[in-house]
């Protein structure tokens, strides 16, 4: 293994590009002749559309079109459609209101885009966008998660006649009920899984040309996958997808939102066909708060019984989530399939009911952030663990000792039908332990009551399931000059696959590092077969494509350099960049030359070593990245304020291609969970007004919310359902981090008799905690 | 209104409107997308450039206002040659970037932090950073980086 091979903390390469101004993200993107798209949203959470009049708008100086709903609509442009259908137990079918691009109805949330305006430039779009003349009939809304579950609350969809969409359940509950009203111990959890604004920092925005000669849209868009994106939207705009082009060149964040189809995404591309003249539009900071997808916000209700030895007997959990004002890509997924699928996590639980339902309200729409699902599913496992702690009398890291799957038992089928096929957690949250110095927290305790302030510690052992769609298609290039290409399927926006795929390339066909390139997000190049990057499943299955397209170039390597040193092709073996036979050999060079000279070829092979590879995985055989995280927090009790000031954390993500990459990963989710746990909210007041609509007023986490992050990996269960034994990185620590913070500062506030906090922990519950319950406390 | 100022070396004059932000003139008017806007509040740090040697949120004053000034982009620190400001060198030692879009920001701050404070140790990096967001990196990469360089300084 080289210095560029795997698991070396190679440098990235698309770094010098970056540092020195040269990224290409999407609002770089200029093209003549452009005209300037604002569009003009709802200021209603819920209200009936009595006129829409553009005529001043279209008066306005500047203005070359307006378009509405309408205009779209008889364009041919279809309503964005949910592909999911779950059924409640009786076998009714989910309710999926009808989502139009640009409604001409109904407006169902705050900054729902209703009319686009193009201009010469900018500011005339603003300046004509206030002229457009909208009518409305407000209606009564519903915001709130529980409130939208109850019988009595406004319902949005009359011809559903209620907000609730489907209740799903795993099966039924009376045999668990039985259960837990026998167990010796039992805990309630209650819990609010706040909503969350993703705010990748480069805001969305999208640019789309049309070419008349071929009837073809080039779409350039920040996405997550160019090739999924390019299906959808052609879809949506009603045209094969061989007439759309979509291009993401660098792209500032994705985080799971960027993968989903947007309206004003579709029509950007409509109005560059419709009106023959490219379109730019430039989301800003505001207009993307309420109208890019929220994630996460789900309230839940968890009982659990537990034996006189604290050993779980049986688990019920219900789950009420808020999808916003229409079913999107995922939203009611993600605690089912996301989440719900992976519950108990790591504990070894029987007897489990789960229920889900998925609320409409008048929000803009949530769907996939980093973890989808899998974080809100670790929180309620481990907020459930320390309340049982507490119940049965033991340490928090002996009820999860007693309860984790032991190593012995895997590999282990959960209750909703996963294969955990390996994973240590009893041995990971041990190394955890030892990592944090656990046992001489109480030193560290005193040495901060000394300075005025409460020490708590908090713990959270957790698994993830990584994997995403099951297929991905990549390809390996050699060019005669030796020199390598990747074309990916996957989508690296800041995950540095360009180094990766380089290294796995360096190490399984010895091309030099620097010898090799990167090619991704252009449908004109990418794999027919790519899907992208999201839910950690880059390494995996882009990485296995990656390896197995390699081995085919080894393959057919073999077959010329034996035609070129007269030998048979079974005789020759490869190794570090040789195809040797006995003592003779060639290098991957010159089979490369060879190969593209069709005179040194063996009879009937094609010329090039040029390979391509479709990974199919069997749906299921996902990986299941686990860690257990420690976070010390201390409180100061005058100000409620916290400041963490040690974390560890160990992470089993299987092999590690590049330990520096792979710890950026764990560092992002980290602070991602951290700004879930303390400062993240996003807020809508009765009247369906977002009031977090800024970075002014919504918390997004700062460098000194933070301290440094002394992060592990335990490689010692490498995955066994692929052949590189990968297991995804990018949403661990999202799932770690809120349930360890939520621990830290309970523990601390413990004197005070404080079981749990709601997230986030802002220095006003913190406070409030404390002094409603000091007066018991003293 | 005729402005004249010095952009990464090279004498600009242009004619603006009195409302264009320096970030819009420097994105849209001289092409120079290496400067990022984040957001619209002053809040991100993304759009930060040196004015006449300090590092200024570009989105936060007006084109008019660098008038006489000299402005220093991302796509100006590295020396003629390429060589990486130390810095930017140390961003990609320590891996401080992910996606980049904060990164022009990141790098124009911790140029300065570096400048002002020699030896700057974590917490003050940290406390530095108040203005600038990251949303991939954690700031774990972007604190040792610039902890780094700021050591390199005090020691040279
Ligand atoms: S763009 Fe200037 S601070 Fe955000
Ligand atoms: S690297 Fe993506 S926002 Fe900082």
């Amino acid at each position: 293994m080289g210095q560029f091979g795997i698991g070396q903390p190679v440098r990235r390469k698309e770094d010098v590009r970056l540092l020195t101004g040269k990224g290409r993200y999407t609002d770089d993107v200029h093209l003549e002749d452009q005209q300037w798209a604002v569009f003009v949203r709802s200021p209603h959470a819920n209200a009936k559309i009595l006129s829409i009049d553009t005529s001043a708008a279209l008066e306005s100086p500047g203005v070359t079109h307006v378009l509405t709903g309408a205009d779209l609509r008889d364009g041919g442009v279809k309503p964005i459609s949910a592909d999911m259908n779950f059924t409640s137990r009786e076998g009714k079918p989910m309710f999926k209101p009808e989502r139009r691009i640009m409604p001409v109805d109904f407006a169902r949330y705050m900054g729902e885009p209703l009319v686009l305006v193009l201009a010469e430039s900018l500011e005339e779009a603003k300046a004509a966008a206030e002229l457009v003349a909208l009518d409305f009939e407000e209606l009564p809304c519903v915001t709130a998660t529980a409130r939208a579950a109850e019988p009595d609350a406004p319902v949005i969809y009359s011809e559903h006649g209620s907000n609730v969409s489907v209740h799903w359940e795993n099966r039924a509950p009376d045999e668990i009920d039985a259960i837990i009203a026998a167990a010796p111990h039992k805990v309630t959890v209650d819990l609010v899984n706040n909503r969350l604004i993703v705010a990748p920092m480069e805001p969305r925005c999208a640019v789309a040309a049309y070419d008349p000669a071929d009837d073809r849209i080039t779409l350039w868009s920040p996405t997550q996958g160019v090739r999924p994106a390019q299906a959808s939207f052609a879809q949506l705009l009603g045209i094969p997808k061989e007439k759309l082009r979509v291009i993401s060149d660098d792209v500032g964040g994705g985080f799971g939102i960027r993968s989903k189809r947007y309206p004003e995404t579709a029509a950007v591309a409509f109005a560059a066909r419709k009106t023959g003249r490219p379109v730019k539009w430039r989301g800003d900071r505001s207009e993307t708060f309420v109208s890019d997808h929220h994630g996460r916000d789900q309230v839940n209700h968890c009982v659990m019984g537990l034996d006189a030895n604290g050993r779980i007997l049986a688990l019920r959990l219900e789950t009420i989530v808020n999808v916003g004002a229409y079913c999107g890509d995922n939203g009611p997924r993600l605690p089912i399939d996301g989440g719900g699928r992976i519950i108990p996590t790591g504990y070894d639980i029987e007897k489990f009911y789960f229920s889900v339902k998925p609320v409409y309200t008048n929000t803009v729409p949530t769907d996939t952030y980093r973890g989808a699902g899998r974080p809100e599913a670790n929180y309620i496992m481990e907020r459930l663990m320390d309340a049982a702690a507490q119940e049965c009398g033991l340490t928090r890291d002996e009820i999860r000792r007693r309860n984790l799957i032991p190593l012995s038992k895997l590999p282990y089928r959960t209750q909703m039908n996963f294969v955990y096929d390996s994973g240590d957690f009893v041995g990971v949250m041990e190394e955890t332990l030892k990592a944090a110095d656990w046992d001489g927290f109480q030193a560290r305790r005193a040495e901060s009551e000394k300075r005025g302030l409460l020490r708590g510690i908090g713990i959270a052992s957790f698994v993830e399931q990584a994997g995403g769609r099951p297929t991905e298609e990549m390809r390996v290039k050699l060019g005669a000059d030796g020199a390598a290409t990747v074309f990916a399927g996957t989508f690296s926006h800041g995950q540095g696959h360009e180094t990766v795929y380089a290294q796995m390339v360096n190490d399984y066909l010895g091309v030099p590092f620097e010898r090799i390139k990167f090619v991704q997000g252009d449908t004109d190049t990418t794999p027919p077969g790519g899907v992208g990057t999201f839910g950690s499943r880059s390494s995996m299955m882009g990485g296995v494509a990656v390896r197995r397209s390699c081995g085919q170039i080894i393959l057919k390597g073999k077959r010329i350099a034996a035609h070129l040193m007269q030998a048979n092709a079974e005789d020759v073996i490869f190794e570090e960049g040789l195809f040797r036979v006995g003592v003779s050999s060639v290098t991957i060079e010159e089979v490369a030359r060879a190969a593209a000279d069709p005179s040194k070829l063996p009879e009937g092979e094609k010329p090039g070593l040029d390979e391509s590879n479709l990974f199919e995985r069997e749906a299921d055989l996902m990986n299941f990245p686990n860690g257990c995280h420690i976070v010390e927090v201390e409180v100061d009790p005058e100000l409620g304020t916290v400041q963490i000031v040690k974390y560890t954390a160990v992470d089993d993500c299987g092999v590690v291609l590049n330990p520096l990459l792979v710890h950026g990963q764990v560092y992002g989710g980290v602070a991602q969970g951290i700004g879930q746990a303390l400062t993240e909210d996003a807020v809508y007041d009765e009247s369906g007004q977002l009031l977090t609509g800024s970075f002014m007023d919504y918390g997004m986490p700062r460098a000194h919310h933070f301290s440094h992050i002394e992060a592990h990996f335990d490689e010692t269960q490498p995955c066994k359902t692929n052949e590189i034994g990968v297991k995804g990185a990018g949403e661990a620590g999202a799932c770690g981090a809120p349930p360890a913070f939520v621990s830290a500062v309970c523990d601390a506030l413990k004197p005070y008799g404080v079981k749990h906090i709601d997230m986030p922990l802002t220095p006003e519950r913190v406070w409030r905690a404390i002094h409603s319950a000091k007066p018991r406390a003293a | 209104m005729n402005i004249t100022l010095t952009v990464n070396g090279q004498s600009i004059a242009r004619d603006v409107e009195p409302n264009v932000l320096l970030a819009d003139f420097l994105r849209d008017h001289l092409r120079l997308t290496g400067t990022h806007v984040g957001c619209d509040t002053t809040q991100c740090g993304c759009c930060i450039v040196h004015l006449d040697g300090k590092a200024v949120k570009s989105c936060t004053i007006f084109a008019v206002q660098a008038d006489g000034s000299s402005v220093l982009t991302i796509e100006g620190l590295a020396a003629p040659d390429g060589t990486l400001h130390p810095v930017q060198a140390a961003f990609r030692e320590h891996h401080g970037l992910q996606c980049g879009f904060c990164t022009p920001g990141m790098v124009m701050m911790g140029a300065d932090i570096v400048r002002r404070i020699p030896g700057a140790d974590e917490q003050t990096v940290r406390h530095e950073l108040e203005g600038n967001i990251c949303r991939c990196t954690g700031y774990q990469g972007i604190v040792e980086a610039i902890v780094d360089a700021a050591s390199q300084g005090a020691r040279s």
